[in-house]
């Protein structure tokens, strides 16, 4: 299946309908705390978006728009944004992921809650994407399907 | 409570199952799974339950069929049963 000829109308709806997706994953993140969705599901929706372009336009093409060799360290640091919030309350003489007690200045309980969750999940949806394309990226290591 | 669009999701659900598991094409049947994933995502957010239908509506229709077609990719295209 390697030896088709790329499609130029594939890759264009891909282009036009990719950062769409991204978008719409953005709303899911930042949403997350009163509305269905959250880290995971906006997570996704924007490794959607990465992966479409990447088996629409090969791996190549890809690297324009996300390179291969940023997956690691990324998901690596969203891991240590979730774990980094819960410790730090933890440290500060609460329970683990205790938002409460975190050391933000001038914020009442309440709000420092809110905020909270926002950083936990900015930190589980840099998680879910990285992995979700380094899954892929390992899947078609050395061939490229295009 | 919506019994009757329950009951047009259901036999959708059953036909997109047997389809895949009958079909001697791997693709066919990836996309058919893809089809039932989200079927399953309408049925999940008709019963109530509005978050798990969109986790399995991103994650089962969305990530789930890229990945099952470079699997189909890498291997064949036809059953061997």
């Amino acid at each position: 299946m390697t030896n088709r000829s790329p499609s130029p109308i594939v890759l264009l709806g891909t282009r036009f309908l990719s950062p769409y997706i991204m978008v719409f994953g953005f709303y899911v993140i930042f949403h997350g705390h009163y509305s269905p969705g959250g880290g995971f599901q906006g997570g996704t929706l924007l490794a959607a978006a990465l992966l479409l372009i990447r088996i629409a336009s090969g791996t190549k093409l890809a690297q324009l728009q996300f390179k291969d060799y940023l997956a690691r360290p990324l998901a690596a640091f969203g891991v240590f944004i979730y774990f980094g919030t819960g410790l730090l309350a933890l440290l500060m003489g609460g329970y683990f992921l205790d938002y409460g007690e975190l050391p933000i200045p001038g914020l009442e309980p309440a709000y420092l809650r809110y905020w909270g969750i926002l950083i936990i999940e900015i930190g589980v949806g840099l998680t879910v994407m990285t992995v979700l394309t380094l899954i892929y990226d390992n899947m078609v290591k050395g061939e490229d399907y295009a | 409570m919506y019994w009757e669009l329950e009951l047009i999701l259901f036999i959708f659900l059953l036909i997109t199952a047997v389809i895949a598991l009958e079909s001697k094409d791997l693709l066919v049947a990836s996309v058919m799974l893809t089809m039932f994933s989200f079927l399953m995502a309408l049925m999940f957010t008709t019963m109530g339950a509005v978050d798990v239908g969109f986790t399995e509506a991103v994650v089962g229709a969305g990530v789930t069929g890229i990945l099952l077609v470079v699997a189909i990719y890498q291997t064949t295209y036809k059953t061997e049963d």
